[in-house]
């Protein structure tokens, strides 16, 4: 039994880091095809059909560029920055329910694609995810490049905004379902589409949806690294698979986040069929896909401003959000 | 397993402050800090305490230390600081020997009678239910004093901070600016 649970547990780690490594590679395809149609562009075209093996190409390439460690950088915080975005980005997928139970075929063993059900799920995942903050933030100070530096003060700017925003729009679904844990939130919207949790936390819904771009730093709140400065924020004076990880941690930190929105707000996997769990890979899907459309539609915008919209204007209507639903749920 | 988990992360925790303390580079001591405050909330997840683990993360990592590194960006964080004083290592050795004999006989006594938790956990409720019905029956008291306090705090910090709020500079042209700066300049001189 034991080792069977340990057997389990890390070839359910192996799967999910796997996996969401390649992801963020496809992701990458995607999202360069999705602009490109959005802007009446044909996109990657020359590898393969479609296009579809420039990925693989972009792999190649990445980890075989020559790692550059500046003189000048402080090295071991320097090479250990990237480490902290991927990691904690993989870390926090340990409390997410990927898929509905299911048992293995021709045996009766059953397998929960969930790698800890932690009774602080939610809890846990914001806060691993705040931690991936110290990438970029020690990765730009440990630069030796002002536009590092800058691109770190920017990212910690961000950081203090949105950390607010997410948690307490996520408390007003906490008090309904009354528990932390997203298998929890699957089972109180397992009845079907009227259930969702959308429909009675509409505001909630989209308050995290705007945090949820600040999170991953994804356009309109793409301060950290500012397009503009043509150079890449923080991962100016990084090269190869160190800048990589920094790209890997990010997408899939987008999908990480799209999993808990879908299971949170939009009723997850429903009642654990396999209709469900496809369900829920769409909804993911879409999600993921609106965090390109935004990229192809919007401008970014100012640091100031972005701290006027968390503090002055979604702030106050989270907390009036959860003045409310206390009262309805108390009378 | 446990005992490993413990050993682990008590090195882990004290090495991390040991390098924040007698690293005289900048970004050392804040990493150092940053990462020894998660290996912290390590202890709470091995006493089962979940909830107090996330909340270590969420605000001294997330939030304090962020802080720090916001202060921290005033400085050439790439540069070592140079002290001019070499750490005195008798004071050290005694202090920290000191501390260690002050640990022994406050806690000698405690050890010879079994510890006792005096709100053991309800069996039965998840971790956060469980804070939250401690902390809304027996300690209801310093919980609403400790939550008006940082009402009154935070007041105080958009009072001091906010006072020139409604000018932007970015939203001013330069010659608004300079304009501004000599105005509060003569004031100053005046005063």
């Amino acid at each position: 039994m034991e080792w069977a649970f340990i057997a389990e547990t890390i070839i359910k780690v192996l799967v999910v880091v796997l996996v969401f490594s390649a992801l963020a590679g496809i992701g990458t395809y995607f999202e360069r095809k999705v602009l490109a149609f959005m802007q009446r562009r044909l996109g990657p075209m020359h590898v393969g059909p479609f296009g579809l093996l420039q990925v693989a190409a972009d792999g190649i390439k990445l980890f075989t560029k020559e790692d550059i460690i500046p003189t000048g950088v402080v090295k071991p915080i320097f090479k250990i920055a990237p480490v902290i975005t991927a990691a904690t980005a993989f870390m926090a997928a340990a409390a997410i329910p990927f898929w509905p139970e299911f048992t293995v075929p021709f045996t009766d063993y059953v397998v929960s694609p969930i790698i800890s059900d932690l009774n602080i799920g939610v809890l846990y995942i914001l806060s691993v995810m705040a931690i991936g903050l110290y990438g970029p933030l020690l990765g730009g100070m440990a630069s030796n490049n002002k536009w590092s530096l800058i691109s770190a003060a920017r990212g910690a700017s961000i950081f203090i905004s949105y950390e607010v925003i997410t948690g307490l729009s996520l408390l007003a679904p906490l008090m309904i379902v009354g528990s932390f844990s997203l298998l929890d939130f699957n089972a109180y919207q397992s009845a079907g589409v009227t259930d969702w949790i959308v429909w009675q936390q509409p505001v909630a819904f989209i308050l995290f949806w705007i945090a949820a771009f600040a999170e991953t730093g994804r356009t309109p709140f793409h301060l950290v690294a500012n397009d503009h400065e043509i150079i890449d924020g923080f991962g100016t004076e990084y090269s190869g698979m160190r800048w990589g990880l920094f790209a890997i941690g990010e997408y899939a930190n987008m999908f990480f986040l799209a999993f808990v929105m879908a299971l949170i707000f939009l009723g997850g996997f429903g009642d654990g069929s396999v209709l469900g769990a496809l369900g829920l890979l769409l909804k993911v899907s879409l999600i993921f896909f609106f965090f390109l459309w935004t990229r192809a539609a919007w401008p970014d915008v100012r640091p100031d401003q972005l701290m006027w919209l968390c503090w002055k204007v979604l702030m106050p209507l989270a907390i009036i959000n959860i003045v409310i639903t206390g009262f309805v749920l108390m009378f | 397993m446990e005992a490993i988990a413990f050993y682990t992360f008590s090195f882990l925790t004290i090495a991390m402050f040991w390098i924040a303390v007698m690293s005289n580079q900048a970004l050392y001591a804040l990493s150092a800090t940053a990462a020894g405050m998660i290996f912290i909330s390590a202890f709470f997840f091995l006493l089962g305490a979940d909830f107090l683990g996330a909340l270590q993360i969420i605000v001294y990592t997330g939030a304090i230390m962020a802080i720090y590194a916001f202060g921290m960006m005033f400085f050439d964080t790439t540069r070592v600081v140079k002290e001019r004083h070499r750490p005195p290592f008798l004071v050290m050795g005694l202090s920290i020997l000191s501390a260690v004999l002050i640990v022994f006989i406050v806690s000698a006594p405690i050890i010879s009678e079994n510890i006792v938790a005096h709100h053991p956990v309800i069996e039965g409720i998840d971790n956060p239910q469980a804070i939250g019905v401690v902390l809304f029956t027996k300690y209801l008291i310093p919980f609403e004093l400790a939550a008006v306090m940082l009402l009154v705090a935070m007041i105080a910090g958009i009072i001091l901070a906010g006072k020139k709020m409604d000018r932007s500079l970015t939203l001013m042209r330069d010659e608004e600016i300079e304009i501004a700066q000599e105005l509060q300049d003569s004031k100053r001189v005046s005063v």
